[in-house]
């Protein structure tokens, strides 16, 4: 089992979704409940065998690379077939597993107009396989293959099932993610061409620590991956197309959109642009802070003016990566560690906000908040879990909010020691106000949606039901994450640790 | 004259397994014209078997060349049958290979002549055969005619047609008057050489110094101007989109695909055997016709309506992706070669994809009009998903085919670190993004559109043969972009070998 496990284990979580992808294509489009079925199946087989990845990783080791697959890829150009697991990648790896089948669950009743769950499906088998891929690929080419795959299946899951504005959704997501793709592939390709190695692998990419690159081409190459990654991320001002994208895409595009795809980015900026251009990194580092912070209060003041919850989720991520970049901005430690929690806690949660939003909207036909009212009262348990994870979301001690936003917050106290003390303080008290806003716009959304009575027009909807079991199905896990990894979140730092450990000495030369 | 009589005739050795492929052809050729002439009407249904066939039998002589591996040159030098020259024929005859298989069902509901046509088809491929392994000026341009004369009739096959009439009567004018060029160009350079022989011109070139610059420029020019114009770049572009929305659908991939290819290996065979010494004259040259043909195809392209005419369009874009590496190739030969070469084998596998795709949708819309193909993943999910990949990777999307033919081209240019090549890849960048802009606006039609009103949206059968097709460009196109080695190994030809 650990030999199977050591030489196949990532590659078997990688492609079981995609073998699942094929295999539906095999079976005809009118077998509904057998794609269902086989979303289920194959992405559920995903998991186990993550599960199984987590039960033998050594812990000790988090900070090294375990169950490497090193195969021949493209020999001309140095490029290899490299997957490997370490501290930063576990926790997301995890995630991303956990969440695809959960979407899958819940598509087991709720299949978005116009129908057709085998195009849907096998769509999002696609996608988890490129989001998969990205998290575990050590070799820059095989990173970018699996960085793109994520493109189309979006961009048709957001078209194809979205809102009424779905066409002007998705061609702007598209575009704006293959315009940060195409200055990533030069960023790549010049790491490439300058290092003295002439490799993509990012085992030695690491090691060099951008050594034999001058400081000034640093800078510039960075500048590439900081508009490619931001853009996913996204950072202010690349932001708009994201209220777009998540509004307009189908509910399940919207969960793994916020859970997942942003994190592509962020992921990137850690594993990818620090360690590998260091002084490019320390040079950025004060702009990436600023524009953090713009973006965590430039979002919460737009929430605060947002009449559709759907979009106003939306522009809440816009200020929770915030949150994250901040964290990374520090390049101490203390900060990376807390933006990855963060990373995690936002996938959780908001994940969680936009199936709710999505099952509200199944039930009421709209998410203007003027109109809702008094859930509590109509559905009562889906009233409690939208509390709760709205409170999740501002950051309550006690669920796992809390620890993706406080020490990040805390980590602009004492950022690395080539960075400007005074500046990283003033933001980290920008910061922390930008905490109260989201406490304000939060409270106010779950004020507006489940307090007092229903209004009129859906007093006595029989629409209105309270959580079926599908939906506990899949939103159960992650309540239990969400409420578990508040209490103990040592689970999460003590793997990413040592592995951020390193990323920080290799992105301050410490 | 006694010391010129006195050389006495001697018959050239001939390397019958070198000229196999060739030979095999020609057999068919000759076949097809029998049969056709002696069984007249009822030959119809077995011609396309046949014709397929015989491409078919040509790939074995192909193998046992491959497999024999050692480099063979006849006619003193003219006529070369090495690894690059076995990869091309590979190519052409797998290209034509699926040409006949989009044309058996075309042609045979359309009510068109059909013996003549796979005649004339395999002529064609015989012509582009020989130019893979020609390094010879006279060699060069026999197969040129060779490839060219019967697909100026395949254009104009849909004879009742207006458009069709156009299409040909439009090709064969400026085809002609390319060749005027070429030959003009052919006989400077025969002139400054003193020989047919590619390999001789480049030495004299080369002996020459910075003498007869003007002449060379001009001789250059001349040739370049003449292959352009077969392989569509801007300006030498404009027969290309009527052509192409006049011919017959199959037709018009052979023309996207196999005879751009030709002008291609002509272009390598002039670039690299004869011209490479001057990288003064030939990297300025294809950098102008590199970066104008990319940017003019794409921004015409984005305002096509009709999706064949797109394809034309962003079919000159491409060849000015493909016309990049040779604006590096004195300062990185190798490398930028390869990157021509690896970049035609994916380009034909996509392309003949797209068309194929094309084919078997209009099939039921009956048009090919962006507008007639609203909603088609509504009726026709399967078709539409396998028409976007091969539109994903005519973007450039990993993994499939598209990306590694643009990568190589990008990592050329970057390689060869020379001003040209930097500001050539940053134009491809962008126009790479331009080009997703139309691409996506095809799969956005069938997608996301509704359904235009009356139109028929019951089932249909695809064919067997246009089946085959699909998945035999599909299977390739996804091969060659998850393991690029394998278009890589084939294409890897190392040190430019001139004339053997």
């Amino acid at each position: 089992m650990t030999d199977f496990l050591n030489d196949w284990g990532l590659i078997f979580v990688t492609f079981l979704p995609a073998v699942g992808a094929l295999v539906m294509l095999a079976v005809p489009k009118e077998a509904e409940d057998t794609h269902k079925a086989l979303a289920v199946v194959f992405s559920l087989a995903a998991l186990v065998m993550t599960v199984l990845l987590l039960i033998e990783f050594d812990y000790d080791a988090a900070g090294s690379l375990q169950f490497v697959v090193d195969k021949e890829w493209i020999p001309l150009l140095n490029s290899g077939f490299i997957l490997g697991l370490d501290g930063i990648s576990l926790p997301l790896l995890a995630m991303t597993a956990l969440v695809v089948p959960l979407c899958a669950v819940y598509s087991w009743d709720h299949i978005p107009a116009p129908g057709n769950p085998k195009a849907f499906l096998a769509m999002i088998l696609v996608l988890e396989t490129g989001m998969l891929g990205c998290f575990v690929a050590q070799d820059l080419i095989l990173f970018f293959v699996f960085f793109e795959i994520v493109l189309l299946p979006m961009y048709f899951l957001i078209g194809v099932w979205g809102g009424p504005e779905r066409k002007y959704a998705s061609i702007k997501f598209f575009l704006y993610t293959l315009f940060g793709s195409a200055l990533l592939i030069v960023a790549f390709l010049s790491l490439y061409f300058l290092s003295a190695e002439q490799t993509f692998d990012m085992r030695v990419l690491t090691e060099l620590g951008g050594i034999d690159i001058a400081r000034t081409t640093q800078i510039l190459v960075f500048g590439g991956m900081f508009v490619g990654f931001g853009i996913k991320v996204p950072m202010f001002p690349f932001h708009t197309w994201l209220p777009d994208a998540h509004t307009q895409a189908p509910t399940q595009g919207s969960v793994i959109l916020a859970a997942v795809l942003l994190k592509l980015g962020t992921y990137g900026f850690v594993r990818i642009a620090l360690p590998f251009l260091p002084e490019g990194a320390q040079w950025w580092a004060p702009i990436i802070a600023v524009l953090a912070v713009i973006g965590i209060i430039y979002g919460a003041l737009v929430c605060l003016a947002q009449t559709d919850m759907k979009r106003l989720i939306a522009f809440s991520s816009v200020a929770h990566m915030g949150f994250v970049m901040l964290g990374i901005a520090t390049l101490t430690d203390f900060g990376i560690n807390a933006a990855i929690f963060g990373m995690v806690a936002h996938g959780l949660i908001t994940g969680l906000l936009f199936f709710i939003a999505g099952s509200m909207k199944d039930r009421y036909h709209t998410l203007e908040i003027k109109r809702l009212g008094g859930m509590l009262v109509s559905a009562p348990r889906l009233g409690w879990i939208l509390g709760l994870t709205s409170m999740a979301s501002l950051g309550l001690p006690g669920l796992a909010g809390f620890w993706g936003e406080f020490p990040a917050i805390l980590s602009a106290y004492q950022p690395a020691e080539m960075l400007d003390e005074t500046l990283y303080r003033v933001l980290m008290v920008i910061a922390a106000l930008g905490t109260v806003l989201a406490a304000g716009y939060l409270l106010w959304l779950y004020q507006r949606t489940s307090f007092g009575t229903p209004s009129e027009e859906f007093a006595d909807d029989p629409a209105i039901s309270d959580v079926s079991s599908v939906e506990w199905i899949a939103w159960a896990p992650m309540i239990v994450l969400i409420v578990v990894l508040g209490f103990l979140p040592s689970i999460i730092f003590d793997v990413t640790n040592p592995a951020t450990t390193a990323v920080v000495a290799a992105a301050t030369g410490s | 004259m006694l010391t010129q009589a006195a050389e006495v005739f001697t018959k050239p050795n001939v390397d019958y397994h070198a000229l196999a492929p060739e030979l095999v052809l020609v057999g068919f050729v000759i076949v097809l014209a029998l049969v056709d002439s002696w069984k007249l009407e009822r030959a119809r249904a077995v011609m396309p078997a046949l014709a397929g066939v015989g491409l078919l039998a040509v790939l074995v002589p192909l193998v046992t060349l491959a497999a024999d591996d050692a480099p063979r040159v006849l006619l003193g030098g003219g006529y070369v049958v090495d690894s690059m020259a076995l990869v091309l024929k590979a190519l052409f005859v797998i290209a034509a290979y699926v040409v006949v298989l989009l044309s058996t069902n075309y042609m045979a509901e359309g009510d068109y002549w059909e013996s003549e046509y796979y005649t004339l088809l395999l002529s064609s491929v015989l012509g582009m055969l020989v130019m893979a392994s020609s390094r010879d000026l006279i060699g060069i341009f026999v197969a040129f005619e060779l490839l060219s004369i019967p697909s100026y009739m395949l254009g104009s096959w849909r004879k009742g047609d207006l458009k069709s009439n156009e299409a040909g009567l439009k090709y064969y004018l400026m085809g002609v008057f390319a060749t005027g060029i070429l030959l003009y160009g052919m006989s400077l350079a025969y002139g400054l050489g003193g020989s047919t022989n590619l390999e001789v011109i480049g030495e004299r070139i080369a002996a020459m110094g910075s003498d007869g610059v003007p002449v060379v420029t001009l001789a250059l020019l001349f040739v370049i101007i003449g292959f352009g114009f077969k392989v569509s770049a801007v300006p030498f572009h404009m027969w290309a989109p009527d052509t192409y929305e006049g011919a017959p659908t199959p037709v018009t991939a052979f023309l996207a695909v196999s005879s751009k290819a030709a002008g291609f290996v002509a272009l390598i065979a002039v670039t690299y055997f004869a011209f490479i010494v001057r990288t003064d004259v030939i990297q300025p040259a294809f950098f102008v016709l590199s970066a104008a043909s990319m940017t003019v195809g794409n921004l015409i392209a984005i305002r096509q309506t009709n999706v064949i005419r797109m394809l034309a369009y962003s079919g000159i874009a491409q060849a000015g992706f493909m016309l990049a590496p040779f604006a590096v190739a004195g300062s990185n030969p190798e490398q930028s070669l390869q990157a021509v070469v690896t970049y035609l084998v994916i380009y034909a596998a996509m392309n003949l994809g797209a068309f194929a795709s094309i084919i078997a949708i209009s099939r039921r819309t009956r048009s090919a009009e962006l507008s007639d193909l609203g909603g088609l993943f509504t009726y026709m999910p399967g078709l539409t998903t396998v028409f976007t990949l091969f539109l994903a990777s005519l973007i450039g999307i990993p993994p499939l085919g598209g990306w590694w033919a643009k990568f190589g081209v990008f990592a050329s240019l970057v390689n060869a670190n020379t001003a040209l090549g930097w500001a050539l890849a940053i134009i491809m960048a962008l126009n790479t993004a331009i080009a997703a802009y139309y691409y996506l606006a095809v799969a956005r039609a069938m997608w996301l559109d509704d359904v235009p009103e009356g139109a028929d949206v019951s089932p249909m059968r695809t064919p067997v043969s246009l089946g085959f097709a699909l998945v035999v460009t599909l299977v390739a196109t996804v091969l060659f972009g998850v393991l690029p080695q394998v278009v890589n190994d084939a294409t890897s030809f190392g040190v430019v070998a001139s004339g053997g």
